[in-house]
Protein backbone atom coordinates (compact mmCIF):
# COMPACT_ATOMS: atom_id res chain seq x y z
CA UNK A 1 0.00 0.00 0.00
CA UNK A 2 1.12 3.57 -0.74
CA UNK A 3 0.63 6.23 1.91
CA UNK A 4 0.37 9.98 1.38
CA UNK A 5 -0.14 12.67 4.01
CA UNK A 6 -1.94 15.77 2.85
CA UNK A 7 -2.26 18.82 5.03
CA UNK A 8 -3.09 22.48 4.65
CA UNK A 9 -5.00 25.33 6.24
CA UNK A 10 -8.77 24.96 6.66
CA UNK A 11 -10.84 25.55 3.51
CA UNK A 12 -7.86 25.71 1.16
CA UNK A 13 -9.28 22.97 -1.04
CA UNK A 14 -7.63 19.80 0.27
CA UNK A 15 -10.71 17.64 -0.11
CA UNK A 16 -11.49 18.89 -3.62
CA UNK A 17 -7.93 18.28 -4.77
CA UNK A 18 -7.88 14.78 -3.25
CA UNK A 19 -11.26 13.91 -4.77
CA UNK A 20 -10.11 14.98 -8.23
CA UNK A 21 -6.84 13.09 -7.90
CA UNK A 22 -8.72 9.97 -6.75
CA UNK A 23 -10.90 10.15 -9.89
CA UNK A 24 -7.73 9.77 -11.90
CA UNK A 25 -6.54 6.88 -9.70
CA UNK A 26 -9.85 5.09 -10.03
CA UNK A 27 -9.67 5.29 -13.80
CA UNK A 28 -6.44 3.38 -13.54
CA UNK A 29 -8.18 0.78 -11.39
CA UNK A 30 -6.48 1.67 -8.11
CA UNK A 31 -8.32 1.17 -4.82
CA UNK A 32 -7.94 4.38 -2.81
CA UNK A 33 -9.11 5.19 0.73
CA UNK A 34 -9.01 8.32 2.85
CA UNK A 35 -8.73 9.07 6.55
CA UNK A 36 -9.68 12.58 7.51
CA UNK A 37 -8.24 14.14 10.65
CA UNK A 38 -9.97 17.23 11.88
CA UNK A 39 -10.38 19.18 15.05
CA UNK A 40 -13.96 19.95 15.99
CA UNK A 41 -16.12 19.13 13.04
CA UNK A 42 -15.94 17.58 9.63
CA UNK A 43 -18.43 16.54 7.01
CA UNK A 44 -15.83 15.89 4.36
CA UNK A 45 -16.25 12.17 5.01
CA UNK A 46 -19.69 12.47 3.42
CA UNK A 47 -18.13 13.88 0.26
CA UNK A 48 -15.78 10.92 0.06
CA UNK A 49 -18.58 8.47 0.80
CA UNK A 50 -20.66 10.00 -1.93
CA UNK A 51 -17.83 9.36 -4.35
CA UNK A 52 -17.73 5.73 -3.23
CA UNK A 53 -14.39 6.08 -1.47
CA UNK A 54 -13.76 4.12 1.74
CA UNK A 55 -13.30 6.76 4.43
CA UNK A 56 -12.81 7.13 8.18
CA UNK A 57 -12.64 10.34 10.10
CA UNK A 58 -11.29 11.30 13.49
CA UNK A 59 -11.82 14.45 15.52
CA UNK A 60 -9.08 15.51 17.87
CA UNK A 61 -11.49 17.54 20.03
CA UNK A 62 -9.67 19.08 22.95
CA UNK A 63 -6.33 17.55 21.94
CA UNK A 64 -3.72 19.13 19.72
CA UNK A 65 -4.55 17.82 16.23
CA UNK A 66 -0.94 16.94 15.52
CA UNK A 67 -0.55 14.90 18.67
CA UNK A 68 -3.78 13.18 17.80
CA UNK A 69 -2.53 12.40 14.31
CA UNK A 70 0.73 10.85 15.39
CA UNK A 71 -0.96 8.79 18.11
CA UNK A 72 -3.30 7.26 15.56
CA UNK A 73 -1.40 6.97 12.31
CA UNK A 74 -0.25 3.36 12.81
CA UNK A 75 -3.83 2.18 13.46
CA UNK A 76 -4.95 4.13 10.41
CA UNK A 77 -2.34 2.42 8.25
CA UNK A 78 -3.48 -0.98 9.50
CA UNK A 79 -7.09 -0.05 8.69
CA UNK A 80 -6.02 0.84 5.16
CA UNK A 81 -4.26 -2.48 4.74
CA UNK A 82 -7.28 -4.38 6.07
CA UNK A 83 -9.37 -2.67 3.37
CA UNK A 84 -6.95 -3.91 0.74
CA UNK A 85 -6.17 -0.37 -0.42
CA UNK A 86 -3.54 0.38 -3.04
CA UNK A 87 -3.27 3.89 -1.75
CA UNK A 88 -4.21 5.50 1.54
CA UNK A 89 -4.43 9.26 1.80
CA UNK A 90 -4.58 11.01 5.16
CA UNK A 91 -5.96 14.51 5.19
CA UNK A 92 -5.48 16.91 8.07
CA UNK A 93 -6.13 20.58 8.61
CA UNK A 94 -3.16 22.56 9.86
CA UNK A 95 -5.06 24.50 12.39
CA UNK A 96 -2.37 26.65 13.92
CA UNK A 97 -0.23 26.80 10.76
CA UNK A 98 2.33 24.94 12.80
CA UNK A 99 1.00 21.45 12.26
CA UNK A 100 3.08 19.13 10.14
CA UNK A 101 2.03 15.56 10.39
CA UNK A 102 4.72 14.45 7.94
CA UNK A 103 6.80 11.34 8.50
CA UNK A 104 10.26 11.12 7.04
CA UNK A 105 9.72 8.27 4.61
CA UNK A 106 6.14 9.13 3.64
CA UNK A 107 5.10 11.39 0.75
CA UNK A 108 3.88 14.71 2.03
CA UNK A 109 1.77 17.31 0.30
CA UNK A 110 0.88 20.74 1.55
CA UNK A 111 -2.17 22.37 -0.05
CA UNK A 112 -2.39 26.14 0.07
CA UNK A 113 -4.57 28.58 -1.83
CA UNK A 114 -3.85 31.69 -3.83
CA UNK A 115 -6.33 33.71 -1.81
CA UNK A 116 -4.49 33.29 1.46
CA UNK A 117 -2.23 36.28 0.83
CA UNK A 118 1.32 36.53 -0.42
CA UNK A 119 2.85 36.55 3.04
CA UNK A 120 1.18 33.32 4.05
CA UNK A 121 3.89 31.01 2.67
CA UNK A 122 6.29 32.77 5.00
CA UNK A 123 4.00 32.39 7.97
CA UNK A 124 3.22 28.73 7.61
CA UNK A 125 5.80 26.68 9.41
CA UNK A 126 6.89 23.07 8.93
CA UNK A 127 3.61 22.18 7.24
CA UNK A 128 4.78 24.06 4.14
CA UNK A 129 8.51 24.13 4.68
CA UNK A 130 9.00 20.40 5.05
CA UNK A 131 6.52 19.16 2.44
CA UNK A 132 7.76 17.23 -0.61
CA UNK A 133 5.17 18.84 -2.80
CA UNK A 134 3.10 21.98 -2.58
CA UNK A 135 -0.23 22.13 -4.38
CA UNK A 136 -1.56 25.63 -5.00
CA UNK A 137 -5.31 25.96 -5.48
CA UNK A 138 -7.87 28.61 -6.47
CA UNK A 139 -5.68 29.86 -9.29
CA UNK A 140 -8.76 30.28 -11.45
CA UNK A 141 -9.96 33.30 -9.52
CA UNK A 142 -6.84 35.41 -9.13
CA UNK A 143 -4.76 37.12 -11.79
CA UNK A 144 -1.84 35.51 -13.60
CA UNK A 145 0.57 37.90 -11.90
CA UNK A 146 -0.68 37.03 -8.43
CA UNK A 147 -0.33 33.34 -9.23
CA UNK A 148 3.25 33.87 -10.31
CA UNK A 149 4.08 36.00 -7.27
CA UNK A 150 2.47 33.48 -4.94
CA UNK A 151 4.36 30.53 -6.47
CA UNK A 152 7.64 32.34 -6.12
CA UNK A 153 6.91 33.03 -2.44
CA UNK A 154 6.16 29.35 -1.93
CA UNK A 155 9.39 28.42 -3.62
CA UNK A 156 11.23 30.83 -1.39
CA UNK A 157 9.78 29.20 1.72
CA UNK A 158 10.42 25.67 0.50
CA UNK A 159 13.04 25.64 -2.23
CA UNK A 160 13.12 21.88 -2.68
CA UNK A 161 9.40 21.21 -3.09
CA UNK A 162 7.71 20.40 -6.38
CA UNK A 163 5.05 23.06 -6.91
CA UNK A 164 1.87 22.18 -8.78
CA UNK A 165 -1.24 24.18 -9.58
CA UNK A 166 -4.49 22.29 -9.27
CA UNK A 167 -7.99 23.57 -9.84
CA UNK A 168 -10.20 21.76 -7.36
CA UNK A 169 -13.35 22.64 -9.29
CA UNK A 170 -12.46 21.67 -12.85
CA UNK A 171 -9.77 19.22 -11.84
CA UNK A 172 -7.20 20.87 -14.09
CA UNK A 173 -3.81 19.63 -12.86
CA UNK A 174 -5.26 16.81 -10.73
CA UNK A 175 -4.45 14.11 -13.26
CA UNK A 176 -0.87 15.34 -13.40
CA UNK A 177 -0.74 15.37 -9.61
CA UNK A 178 -1.94 11.78 -9.50
CA UNK A 179 0.91 10.63 -11.74
CA UNK A 180 3.39 11.95 -9.20
CA UNK A 181 1.82 10.29 -6.19
CA UNK A 182 1.63 6.59 -6.81
CA UNK A 183 4.65 4.30 -6.99
CA UNK A 184 3.85 0.72 -7.82
CA UNK A 185 6.98 -0.63 -6.18
CA UNK A 186 6.26 1.11 -2.89
CA UNK A 187 4.66 -0.89 -0.12
CA UNK A 188 4.09 0.53 3.35
CA UNK A 189 3.19 -2.20 5.83
CA UNK A 190 3.68 -0.19 8.99
CA UNK A 191 4.84 3.23 10.11
CA UNK A 192 5.98 1.95 13.46
CA UNK A 193 9.45 3.26 14.21
CA UNK A 194 9.33 5.97 11.56
CA UNK A 195 10.10 9.52 12.60
CA UNK A 196 8.29 12.80 12.29
CA UNK A 197 10.02 15.38 10.11
CA UNK A 198 9.56 18.00 12.78
CA UNK A 199 8.70 17.78 16.46
CA UNK A 200 5.09 18.45 17.39
CA UNK A 201 4.12 21.73 19.06
CA UNK A 202 5.13 21.52 22.68
CA UNK A 203 2.42 21.64 25.28
CA UNK A 204 1.60 20.79 28.82
CA UNK A 205 0.88 23.95 30.68
CA UNK A 206 -1.96 24.41 33.12
CA UNK A 207 -4.27 25.41 30.24
CA UNK A 208 -3.70 22.09 28.47
CA UNK A 209 -5.10 20.51 31.59
CA UNK A 210 -8.29 22.54 31.62
CA UNK A 211 -7.38 25.71 33.49
CA UNK A 212 -9.65 28.60 32.49
CA UNK A 213 -8.61 31.46 34.76
CA UNK A 214 -6.32 34.21 33.45
CA UNK A 215 -3.32 35.41 35.43
CA UNK A 216 0.24 34.52 36.32
CA UNK A 217 -0.65 32.53 39.43
CA UNK A 218 -2.65 30.07 37.33
CA UNK A 219 0.09 29.49 34.77
CA UNK A 220 2.06 26.34 35.45
CA UNK A 221 4.31 24.16 33.37
CA UNK A 222 5.50 25.03 29.87
CA UNK A 223 4.72 28.76 29.70
CA UNK A 224 6.37 31.31 27.46
CA UNK A 225 6.11 35.09 27.64
CA UNK A 226 6.25 37.70 24.88
CA UNK A 227 9.32 39.86 25.17
CA UNK A 228 7.59 43.21 24.86
CA UNK A 229 10.55 45.32 25.93
CA UNK A 230 12.95 44.08 23.27
CA UNK A 231 10.38 44.60 20.54
CA UNK A 232 9.69 48.16 21.65
CA UNK A 233 13.42 48.92 21.61
CA UNK A 234 13.68 47.66 18.02
CA UNK A 235 10.70 49.72 16.94
CA UNK A 236 12.25 52.88 18.36
CA UNK A 237 15.48 52.30 16.50
CA UNK A 238 13.62 52.17 13.23
CA UNK B 1 27.00 24.62 -3.47
CA UNK B 2 28.37 22.62 -0.56
CA UNK B 3 27.29 23.14 3.02
CA UNK B 4 30.84 23.19 4.37
CA UNK B 5 31.64 25.99 1.98
CA UNK B 6 28.70 28.00 3.29
CA UNK B 7 29.54 27.48 6.93
CA UNK B 8 32.78 29.39 6.65
CA UNK B 9 31.30 32.45 4.95
CA UNK B 10 30.01 35.69 6.40
CA UNK B 11 26.71 37.03 5.13
CA UNK B 12 28.56 39.84 3.37
CA UNK B 13 30.82 37.43 1.50
CA UNK B 14 27.87 35.33 0.52
CA UNK B 15 25.96 38.36 -0.69
CA UNK B 16 28.85 39.51 -2.84
CA UNK B 17 28.85 36.14 -4.57
CA UNK B 18 25.07 35.70 -4.75
CA UNK B 19 23.22 39.02 -4.41
CA UNK B 20 19.86 37.25 -4.47
CA UNK B 21 20.42 35.56 -1.08
CA UNK B 22 19.25 38.65 0.76
CA UNK B 23 15.63 37.78 0.10
CA UNK B 24 16.24 34.36 1.66
CA UNK B 25 17.36 36.03 4.88
CA UNK B 26 14.69 38.69 4.78
CA UNK B 27 11.92 36.15 4.31
CA UNK B 28 13.16 34.45 7.46
CA UNK B 29 13.14 37.66 9.44
CA UNK B 30 16.93 38.04 9.50
CA UNK B 31 17.93 41.68 8.88
CA UNK B 32 20.95 41.76 6.60
CA UNK B 33 22.60 44.98 7.77
CA UNK B 34 23.08 44.05 11.40
CA UNK B 35 24.36 40.63 10.44
CA UNK B 36 26.58 41.41 7.47
CA UNK B 37 29.86 40.67 9.22
CA UNK B 38 28.73 37.65 11.19
CA UNK B 39 29.47 34.16 9.96
CA UNK B 40 26.52 32.16 8.74
CA UNK B 41 27.04 29.64 11.54
CA UNK B 42 26.70 32.42 14.07
CA UNK B 43 23.61 33.92 12.41
CA UNK B 44 21.78 30.62 12.12
CA UNK B 45 22.61 29.61 15.68
CA UNK B 46 21.27 32.90 16.97
CA UNK B 47 18.09 32.58 14.91
CA UNK B 48 17.57 28.99 15.98
CA UNK B 49 17.64 30.11 19.60
CA UNK B 50 14.98 32.74 19.07
CA UNK B 51 12.59 30.88 16.82
CA UNK B 52 9.24 29.86 18.16
CA UNK B 53 8.38 27.15 15.71
CA UNK B 54 11.47 25.00 15.87
CA UNK B 55 11.64 24.90 12.09
CA UNK B 56 14.80 26.89 11.99
CA UNK B 57 17.16 24.30 13.30
CA UNK B 58 20.51 25.69 12.14
CA UNK B 59 21.47 22.56 10.20
CA UNK B 60 18.15 22.65 8.40
CA UNK B 61 18.71 26.30 7.57
CA UNK B 62 22.05 25.47 5.98
CA UNK B 63 20.42 22.78 3.88
CA UNK B 64 17.67 25.17 2.85
CA UNK B 65 20.12 27.92 2.01
CA UNK B 66 22.24 25.57 -0.09
CA UNK B 67 19.11 24.36 -1.85
CA UNK B 68 17.89 27.91 -2.40
CA UNK B 69 21.18 29.03 -3.92
CA UNK B 70 21.18 26.02 -6.20
CA UNK B 71 17.58 26.57 -7.29
CA UNK B 72 18.21 30.24 -7.93
CA UNK B 73 21.32 29.57 -9.98
CA UNK B 74 19.32 27.10 -12.00
CA UNK B 75 16.52 29.61 -12.33
CA UNK B 76 18.81 32.41 -13.45
CA UNK B 77 20.80 30.15 -15.72
CA UNK B 78 17.80 28.81 -17.55
CA UNK B 79 17.25 30.66 -20.71
CA UNK B 80 13.95 32.45 -20.93
CA UNK B 81 11.20 30.34 -22.42
CA UNK B 82 12.10 31.03 -25.99
CA UNK B 83 10.19 28.29 -27.70
CA UNK B 84 8.70 29.52 -30.92
CA UNK B 85 6.12 26.88 -31.69
CA UNK B 86 4.02 24.08 -30.26
CA UNK B 87 2.83 21.05 -32.18
CA UNK B 88 0.04 18.77 -31.04
CA UNK B 89 -0.16 15.20 -32.32
CA UNK B 90 -3.54 13.49 -32.07
CA UNK B 91 -4.63 11.16 -29.29
CA UNK B 92 -8.17 9.98 -28.73
CA UNK B 93 -11.51 11.20 -27.40
CA UNK B 94 -13.31 10.08 -24.22
CA UNK B 95 -14.48 6.85 -25.87
CA UNK B 96 -11.07 5.99 -27.22
CA UNK B 97 -11.78 6.97 -30.84
CA UNK B 98 -8.70 8.45 -32.49
CA UNK B 99 -8.79 12.20 -33.06
CA UNK B 100 -9.33 13.17 -36.67
CA UNK B 101 -6.84 15.97 -37.17
CA UNK B 102 -3.43 15.29 -38.53
CA UNK B 103 -1.19 17.58 -36.55
CA UNK B 104 -1.74 21.02 -35.13
CA UNK B 105 1.15 23.42 -35.37
CA UNK B 106 1.01 26.85 -33.72
CA UNK B 107 3.60 29.60 -33.99
CA UNK B 108 4.31 32.64 -31.86
CA UNK B 109 2.09 35.56 -32.77
CA UNK B 110 -0.76 33.29 -33.79
CA UNK B 111 -4.30 33.43 -32.42
CA UNK B 112 -6.29 30.21 -32.29
CA UNK B 113 -9.83 29.87 -30.95
CA UNK B 114 -11.12 26.78 -29.18
CA UNK B 115 -14.82 26.05 -29.55
CA UNK B 116 -17.04 23.28 -28.27
CA UNK B 117 -19.79 22.69 -25.73
CA UNK B 118 -19.12 22.90 -21.98
CA UNK B 119 -17.43 19.76 -20.72
CA UNK B 120 -16.18 18.88 -24.20
CA UNK B 121 -12.55 18.81 -23.14
CA UNK B 122 -11.24 22.36 -23.47
CA UNK B 123 -9.61 22.32 -20.03
CA UNK B 124 -8.08 18.95 -20.80
CA UNK B 125 -6.52 20.31 -24.00
CA UNK B 126 -5.01 23.19 -22.08
CA UNK B 127 -3.78 20.89 -19.34
CA UNK B 128 -2.15 18.71 -22.01
CA UNK B 129 -0.33 21.76 -23.35
CA UNK B 130 0.68 22.97 -19.88
CA UNK B 131 2.02 19.50 -19.02
CA UNK B 132 3.62 19.06 -22.45
CA UNK B 133 1.87 15.72 -22.65
CA UNK B 134 3.79 12.79 -24.00
CA UNK B 135 1.11 10.11 -24.34
CA UNK B 136 0.89 10.19 -20.54
CA UNK B 137 -2.43 12.01 -20.07
CA UNK B 138 -5.98 10.67 -20.51
CA UNK B 139 -6.12 11.87 -24.14
CA UNK B 140 -2.90 10.20 -25.22
CA UNK B 141 -1.82 13.34 -27.08
CA UNK B 142 1.73 14.44 -27.66
CA UNK B 143 2.60 18.11 -27.30
CA UNK B 144 5.93 19.06 -28.79
CA UNK B 145 7.81 22.29 -28.18
CA UNK B 146 9.83 23.49 -31.13
CA UNK B 147 9.28 20.11 -32.67
CA UNK B 148 10.75 18.16 -29.76
CA UNK B 149 9.37 16.35 -26.74
CA UNK B 150 9.94 18.24 -23.53
CA UNK B 151 12.22 17.02 -20.79
CA UNK B 152 10.29 15.79 -17.81
CA UNK B 153 12.03 17.84 -15.15
CA UNK B 154 11.07 21.05 -16.94
CA UNK B 155 7.50 20.41 -15.97
CA UNK B 156 8.06 21.70 -12.47
CA UNK B 157 10.17 24.67 -13.30
CA UNK B 158 8.48 27.89 -12.28
CA UNK B 159 10.39 29.89 -14.80
CA UNK B 160 9.41 27.61 -17.61
CA UNK B 161 5.71 27.62 -17.05
CA UNK B 162 4.25 27.25 -20.49
CA UNK B 163 0.79 28.69 -20.11
CA UNK B 164 -0.43 31.94 -18.62
CA UNK B 165 -4.17 32.05 -18.05
CA UNK B 166 -6.65 34.89 -18.25
CA UNK B 167 -10.29 34.39 -17.52
CA UNK B 168 -13.44 36.28 -16.87
CA UNK B 169 -13.60 35.03 -13.26
CA UNK B 170 -10.23 36.34 -12.23
CA UNK B 171 -9.95 39.11 -9.70
CA UNK B 172 -7.20 40.95 -7.95
CA UNK B 173 -6.91 39.97 -4.31
CA UNK B 174 -3.71 41.67 -3.22
CA UNK B 175 -4.08 44.86 -1.25
CA UNK B 176 -1.56 46.97 -3.21
CA UNK B 177 -1.58 49.76 -5.77
CA UNK B 178 -0.88 49.31 -9.47
CA UNK B 179 2.78 50.27 -9.22
CA UNK B 180 3.47 47.97 -6.28
CA UNK B 181 1.60 45.17 -8.04
CA UNK B 182 3.82 45.38 -11.12
CA UNK B 183 6.91 45.61 -8.92
CA UNK B 184 5.99 42.46 -7.03
CA UNK B 185 5.38 40.61 -10.26
CA UNK B 186 8.69 41.74 -11.72
CA UNK B 187 10.55 40.80 -8.52
CA UNK B 188 9.06 37.33 -8.56
CA UNK B 189 10.56 36.93 -12.01
CA UNK B 190 13.89 38.48 -11.03
CA UNK B 191 13.38 41.30 -13.51
CA UNK B 192 14.56 44.79 -12.73
CA UNK B 193 11.43 46.76 -11.96
CA UNK B 194 12.20 50.22 -13.21
CA UNK B 195 9.87 53.12 -13.79
CA UNK B 196 9.90 52.60 -17.55
CA UNK B 197 8.54 49.07 -17.25
CA UNK B 198 5.74 50.19 -14.95
CA UNK B 199 4.84 53.08 -17.25
CA UNK B 200 4.81 50.82 -20.26
CA UNK B 201 2.42 48.34 -18.66
CA UNK B 202 0.08 51.03 -17.35
CA UNK B 203 0.04 52.77 -20.74
CA UNK B 204 -0.71 49.49 -22.51
CA UNK B 205 -3.54 48.75 -20.08
CA UNK B 206 -5.01 52.23 -20.46
CA UNK B 207 -4.88 51.79 -24.22
CA UNK B 208 -7.15 48.74 -23.81
CA UNK B 209 -9.72 50.10 -21.41
CA UNK B 210 -11.91 53.11 -21.96
CA UNK B 211 -11.29 54.59 -18.52
CA UNK B 212 -7.65 55.28 -17.68
CA UNK B 213 -6.31 54.57 -14.18
CA UNK B 214 -3.25 55.83 -12.33
CA UNK B 215 -0.17 54.03 -11.02
CA UNK B 216 -1.28 54.86 -7.53
CA UNK B 217 -4.75 53.31 -7.87
CA UNK B 218 -5.32 50.34 -5.54
CA UNK B 219 -5.77 47.31 -7.81
CA UNK B 220 -8.83 46.11 -5.95
CA UNK B 221 -10.61 49.39 -6.70
CA UNK B 222 -10.26 49.07 -10.48
CA UNK B 223 -13.42 48.50 -12.50
CA UNK B 224 -14.01 45.21 -14.28
CA UNK B 225 -12.73 46.59 -17.58
CA UNK B 226 -9.68 48.25 -15.99
CA UNK B 227 -8.79 45.07 -14.09
CA UNK B 228 -9.06 42.99 -17.23
CA UNK B 229 -6.95 45.52 -19.11
CA UNK B 230 -4.23 45.51 -16.47
CA UNK B 231 -4.21 41.71 -16.31
CA UNK B 232 -3.81 41.46 -20.06
CA UNK B 233 -1.14 44.15 -20.33
CA UNK B 234 0.80 42.67 -17.42
CA UNK B 235 0.55 39.13 -18.79
CA UNK B 236 1.60 40.27 -22.27
CA UNK B 237 4.59 42.26 -21.13
CA UNK B 238 5.75 40.69 -17.89
CA UNK B 239 4.76 37.05 -17.88
CA UNK B 240 7.37 34.62 -19.19
CA UNK B 241 4.92 32.05 -20.45
CA UNK B 242 4.95 31.88 -24.25
CA UNK B 243 1.37 30.66 -24.45
CA UNK B 244 -1.56 32.72 -23.21
CA UNK B 245 -4.90 31.12 -22.68
CA UNK B 246 -7.91 33.38 -22.67
CA UNK B 247 -11.11 31.95 -21.32
CA UNK B 248 -13.91 34.12 -22.68
CA UNK B 249 -13.44 37.86 -22.31
CA UNK B 250 -16.59 39.89 -22.14
CA UNK B 251 -16.95 42.81 -24.42
CA UNK B 252 -17.53 45.27 -21.61
CA UNK B 253 -15.03 47.99 -20.88
CA UNK B 254 -12.17 46.62 -22.91
CA UNK B 255 -11.10 46.73 -26.52
CA UNK B 256 -10.61 43.06 -27.28
CA UNK B 257 -9.09 43.61 -30.68
CA UNK B 258 -6.37 45.77 -29.19
CA UNK B 259 -5.90 43.19 -26.41
CA UNK B 260 -5.19 40.49 -28.97
CA UNK B 261 -2.92 42.82 -30.92
CA UNK B 262 -0.94 43.50 -27.76
CA UNK B 263 -0.51 39.80 -26.99
CA UNK B 264 0.40 38.99 -30.59
CA UNK B 265 2.80 41.92 -30.66
CA UNK B 266 4.54 40.49 -27.59
CA UNK B 267 4.97 37.27 -29.57
CA UNK B 268 2.61 35.10 -27.59
CA UNK B 269 0.78 32.08 -28.89
CA UNK B 270 -2.79 32.99 -28.01
CA UNK B 271 -5.46 30.36 -27.39
CA UNK B 272 -8.99 31.55 -26.75
CA UNK B 273 -11.82 29.43 -25.46
CA UNK B 274 -14.84 31.37 -26.65
CA UNK B 275 -18.29 31.23 -28.15
CA UNK B 276 -18.38 34.89 -28.96
CA UNK B 277 -18.40 35.18 -32.77
CA UNK B 278 -16.44 38.42 -32.93
CA UNK B 279 -13.71 37.01 -30.71
CA UNK B 280 -13.62 33.65 -32.53
CA UNK B 281 -13.40 35.41 -35.90
CA UNK B 282 -10.39 37.42 -34.79
CA UNK B 283 -8.53 34.11 -34.66
CA UNK B 284 -6.68 32.73 -37.66
CA UNK B 285 -8.02 29.26 -36.97
CA UNK B 286 -10.38 27.51 -34.63
CA UNK B 287 -10.18 24.13 -32.98
CA UNK B 288 -13.46 22.28 -32.66
CA UNK B 289 -13.65 19.95 -29.65
CA UNK B 290 -16.30 17.35 -28.96
CA UNK B 291 -16.45 14.50 -26.44
CA UNK B 292 -12.90 15.11 -25.27
CA UNK B 293 -11.34 14.99 -28.72
CA UNK B 294 -10.33 17.52 -31.36
CA UNK B 295 -12.70 16.96 -34.27
CA UNK B 296 -11.43 19.56 -36.69
CA UNK B 297 -9.08 22.48 -37.08
CA UNK B 298 -10.69 25.09 -39.27
CA UNK B 299 -9.15 28.05 -41.02
CA UNK B 300 -11.17 31.26 -40.62
CA UNK B 301 -12.57 31.82 -44.13
CA UNK B 302 -12.69 35.09 -46.04
CA UNK B 303 -16.50 35.20 -45.96
CA UNK B 304 -16.36 34.76 -42.20
CA UNK B 305 -13.92 37.62 -41.89
CA UNK B 306 -16.47 39.86 -43.62
CA UNK B 307 -19.00 38.94 -40.92
CA UNK B 308 -16.39 40.19 -38.49
CA UNK B 309 -16.48 43.61 -40.16
CA UNK B 310 -20.24 43.80 -39.52
CA UNK B 311 -19.78 42.67 -35.93
CA UNK B 312 -17.10 45.26 -35.39
CA UNK B 313 -19.52 47.96 -36.52
CA UNK B 314 -22.06 46.75 -33.97
CA UNK B 315 -19.42 46.52 -31.24
CA UNK B 316 -18.28 50.01 -32.09
CA UNK B 317 -21.81 51.31 -31.84
CA UNK B 318 -22.39 49.64 -28.49
CA UNK B 319 -19.19 51.02 -27.08
CA UNK B 320 -20.06 54.50 -28.38
CA UNK B 321 -23.41 54.27 -26.60
CA UNK B 322 -21.68 53.06 -23.47
CA UNK B 323 -19.40 56.07 -23.47
CA UNK B 324 -22.37 58.39 -23.92
CA UNK B 325 -24.09 56.70 -21.01
CA UNK B 326 -21.04 56.97 -18.80
CA UNK B 327 -20.64 60.65 -19.55
CA UNK B 328 -24.25 61.40 -18.83
CA UNK B 329 -25.18 62.32 -22.39
CA UNK B 330 -28.47 61.37 -23.95
CA UNK B 331 -28.04 58.38 -26.25
CA UNK B 332 -27.93 58.82 -30.03
CA UNK B 333 -26.88 56.44 -32.83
Amino acid sequence: MNLITVSGPPSCGKTSVILKAIEAFQQKGLHVGVVKFDCLYTDDDLLYQKAGIPVKSGLSGSLCPDHYFVSNIEEVVQWGRSQGLDLLITESAGLCNRCSPYLRQIHSICVIDNLSGINTPKKIGPMLKSADMVVITKGDIVSQAEREVFSSKVQMANPKAIILHVNGLTGQGAYELSTLLYREEENIETVQGMELRYPMPSALCSYCLGEKRVGEEFQLGNVRKINLEEQTACANKN
Amino acid sequence: MRKQELERMTLEQLERQYPFVLSFFESRGIPSEQNALKSLVQIFDEVAKHQEDGVHDSQVMFTELAEYVEQMLLFLGESKMDISSITILPGHDKDGHPETFERLHMERGEVVAIVGPTGSGKSRLLADIEWAANRDTPTGRIVMLDGAIRQEDHRFSLRNKLVAQLSQNMNFVMDVDVEEFIRLHAQSRMIKEDAALIERIVAAANHLSGEPFMQGSPITSLSGGQSRALMIADTAILSASPIVLIDEIENAGIDRKRALELLVGEEKIVLMATHDPSLALMADRRILIRNGGIVRVQQTRKEEKSILKELEKIDHLVSKLRTQLRQGESLSM
